[in-house]
């Protein structure tokens, strides 16, 4: 579950490197600049930037792949649900199967939504790549003005996550031993598995708890003034980083202007 | 010379509860004493401690007398005051070693370049082996437990309290934290330790003082004093009075008919093939250090996991006719009928809302009649001095009535076969020694019994034959 989010980039890749305040900042501002429009050109030259700048995250594609697996399905989710759903059957017609007709506007629509989840999600999936939390939340901290107090318990909140996988398997594993299992019945199978979940739950509070008062005792959101151990610094490298994300984008969004494919968001 | 801790009259009641955790305590305690604190459980003991370390806010309970320390409440003088927590898992706070003893000193407020050199110098004098960039999730809880030991005295308290901080490590684990303790703890740190272990944790101590379970102090003096005056008594209220061994329950007839047998069983990285076999009337003990495999193996033989290599066959003295499938493929029912199992943690077996419920529940998932079902539990609350918490929630039971409650889950659908996960795990003397017999009792009517333990004496008292599992080779330590 942690392997989601742990940091695989070359740590000395030039961008990898860039504070990641920035780096969440950058990847913000070129997906929300790609929102606007509902074209397949835009967020295809996006894909096309992404991609080009991998090398200086000093990302993989593999393990760029291996991360946005899940992307894979919610395009093709897209792909098939416009296929068979879309209500604006306009354009060439392409195919028809009893009631699925497929023409090349369903396509090009289909092809604009696919493009732009990757394009949207990718730069995010990048930047948790490279990024490694201890230093997100040092850097929310520091350069964002974040409050300690939320940055630094979610980063303690998260450290127990994958403990939570364990639990779940030893509660099951305990109602097994009490002779409880659901068999194949499926209101059983619902019923056992809310019913674990709930015990989940419960465990994950105590230990929520017991983790509150163990900060509390080392002195956490006590009201002193908190020093900072890790320093992270917000230079012009890391604004550039910014300023070249805004501007990329708004490239892609204006090229796409030019080629008049270009479709507002809000018409 | 002002005393370093001053209670007076303290009390102590949680909100929504009836009864008191702590009451009527009158307690001074010197600048650079080292105290034992001892009890039976519900004495209180962490209560106290959260009370010293000003852990108690105030809109959480009622309290009654003072709690001082240097005529200050600790709640506004949390500064001088270190703790470290039973649970390593809870008290680890960083990603990385070094960042966890520096997250105490960043919320004090201590300037950024006195940091790292308080950080090397704490983890320094715990003895702790690795650089500060080791990953806190590499770490056995031994390391773990020490590392939590840099982070309290990295914040230079004038008080430390230990909260039974060996109670989850094995036995080499635990000797690692003791001497931590003791070669890191200056002689003006006044400290005050809860450990159920009695004898390991004199050598770091020089006063004991005993809680009585209705409020008040029992026993106060050096170990000497305390244990040459009251031994007897204590050691009969739960007490773990040293050299006062446990009398041994071996088995009075030799071991009976096969249950069941391992067959170069393991499930890799976990655990490595092991073969053994359990017979009916004997009670044999698997042994070996963290991360041996031992819970991984007590599954297996439980029926609860399926083996990675080898297989788990039982005989047809457990099984009747299902001895041809092995017991992972049983359905549950079957399975508890057959072979009970107890969790490490007793919280993971909890289904239902109430005691008697869950002693209810297996016998009536095995398809007895509800008048057989309720003498099953009114007997087993009986024995097990449960009855007058029948109508309880199982969650809100004290660390001793949870362990005896989950044995008799287990013992419920009268299973041939018991598998035990650390059993006796935090128990008081008195729980102990009733778990020493009950099982003893089931051994010598012919059931076959595993234990999974780390606890020496619970297997001097009671295993017949002894299994000494090894860490699987060529693997990482979690």
């Amino acid at each position: 579950m942690i392997g989601l989010v742990e940091p695989v980039a070359r740590p000395d890749a030039p961008l990898a490197r860039r504070n990641p305040v920035a780096k969440l900042a950058a990847a913000l501002v070129f997906s929300v600049i790609l929102i606007v429009t509902l074209d397949p050109v835009a967020p295809a030259i996006a894909i096309a930037v992404e991609l080009a700048v991998l090398p200086l995250f000093g990302v993989h594609p593999r393990v760029l792949a291996r991360r946005a697996w899940p992307l894979l399905l919610a395009g093709a989710g897209i792909l098939v649900t416009l296929v068979l759903f879309a209500a604006d059957r306009s354009g060439r017609m392409l195919f028809e199967a009893g009631p699925v007709v497929v023409t090349s506007g369903v396509l090009v629509t289909a092809l604009g939504l696919v493009l732009r989840v990757f394009a949207v999600a990718l730069p995010g999936v990048i930047v948790f790549a490279t990024t490694d939390p201890t230093d997100l939340a040092d850097a929310l901290v520091q350069n964002a003005k974040a409050p300690a107090r939320f940055a630094i318990g979610a980063l303690a909140a998260f450290r127990l996550v994958p403990l939570l996988g364990q639990e779940w398997q030893m509660i099951t594993l305990a109602r097994r031993a009490r002779g409880v299992d659901a068999g194949r019945d499926p209101v059983a199978r619902l019923r056992l598995f809310a019913s674990t979940g709930f015990a989940l739950l419960v465990g994950a509070i105590r230990r929520g708890t017991r983790l509150a008062v163990a900060m509390d005792a080392r002195g956490f959101d006590a009201g002193t003034p908190r020093t900072v151990a890790r320093r992270q610094h917000f230079g012009v490298a890391d604004a550039l980083l910014i300023a070249g994300a805004t501007a990329l984008a708004s490239a892609a969004v204006a090229t796409s202007v030019l080629l008049g494919t270009f479709r507002p968001l809000i018409s | 010379m002002v005393g370093a801790v001053e209670l007076r009259g303290f009390g102590w009641r949680h909100a929504g509860r009836l009864a008191w955790a702590v009451r009527g305590l009158d307690l001074r305690i010197e600048r650079g004493e080292r105290v034992l604190l001892l009890g039976p459980s519900g004495a209180g003991k962490s209560t106290l401690l959260a009370a010293l370390a000003g852990l108690l806010a105030e809109d959480s309970g009622e309290q009654e007398g003072t709690v001082e320390i240097d005529g200050l409440d600790p709640r506004k003088d949390r500064e001088r005051v270190g703790i470290v927590f039973q649970d390593p898992e809870t008290q680890l706070v960083m990603s990385r070693c070094g960042d966890d003893v520096a997250f105490g000193l960043e919320n004090r407020g201590v300037p950024a370049t006195e940091i790292w050199p308080r950080v090397d110098e704490a983890l320094r004098r715990v003895g702790f082996p690795y650089h500060r960039d080791r990953p806190t999730a590499a770490l056995s809880g031994g390391e773990q437990q020490r590392l939590a030991l840099a982070g309290a005295l990295a914040l230079r308290p004038e008080l430390l309290l230990l909260d039974e901080p060996t109670a989850n490590l094995d036995p080499a684990g635990a000797a690692l934290v003791r001497e931590a303790v003791a070669r890191s703890v200056d002689a003006d740190t006044t400290l005050i330790l809860v450990e159920h272990r009695v004898a390991e944790a004199l050598p770091l101590v020089d006063r004991v003082v005993v809680l009585a379970p209705g409020g008040g102090v029992r026993a106060d003096g050096t170990p000497e004093a305390v244990f040459g005056a009251h031994g007897d008594a204590l050691a009969a209220e739960g007490v773990w009075v040293p050299g006062r061994p446990v009398p041994p329950r071996r088995g009075t007839a030799p071991a009976g008919d096969v249950l069941l047998t391992a067959d170069r069983l393991g499930l890799p990285p976990r655990l490595a093939a092991v073969d053994l076999t359990v017979r009916a009337g004997e009670a044999l003990a698997v042994l070996g250090p963290n991360g041996a495999g031992k819970s991984t193996l007590a599954l297996l033989l439980g029926g609860l996991l399926k083996p990675g290599t080898g297989r788990v066959a039982a005989s047809t003295e457990l099984a009747g006719a299902d001895a041809r499938t092995a017991p992972h493929r049983w359905r549950a029912p079957a399975l508890t009928r057959r072979i009970g199992s107890v969790f490490q943690d007793p919280e993971h077996q909890f289904v239902t809302g109430t005691v008697f419920d869950e002693l209810a529940l297996g016998p009536r998932r095995t398809g007895r009649t509800e008048p057989e079902v309720r003498a099953t539990v009114d007997g087993l609350l009986e024995r097990l001095r449960l009855t007058r918490l029948a109508r309880a929630n199982p969650y809100t039971l004290s660390g001793g009535e949870a362990r005896r409650l989950s044995v008799a889950t287990a013992l419920a659908t009268a299973p041939r076969l018991l598998i035990c996960d650390e059993p006796t795990f935090g128990q008081d003397r008195r729980t102990w020694r009733e778990l020493v017999d009950l099982l003893a009792e089931l051994r010598d009517a012919g059931h076959g019994l595993v234990t999974v333990t780390h606890d020496t004496e619970f297997v001097d008292a009671l295993a017949d034959r002894r299994v000494l599992l090894d860490r699987p080779t060529a693997q990482v330590p979690s």
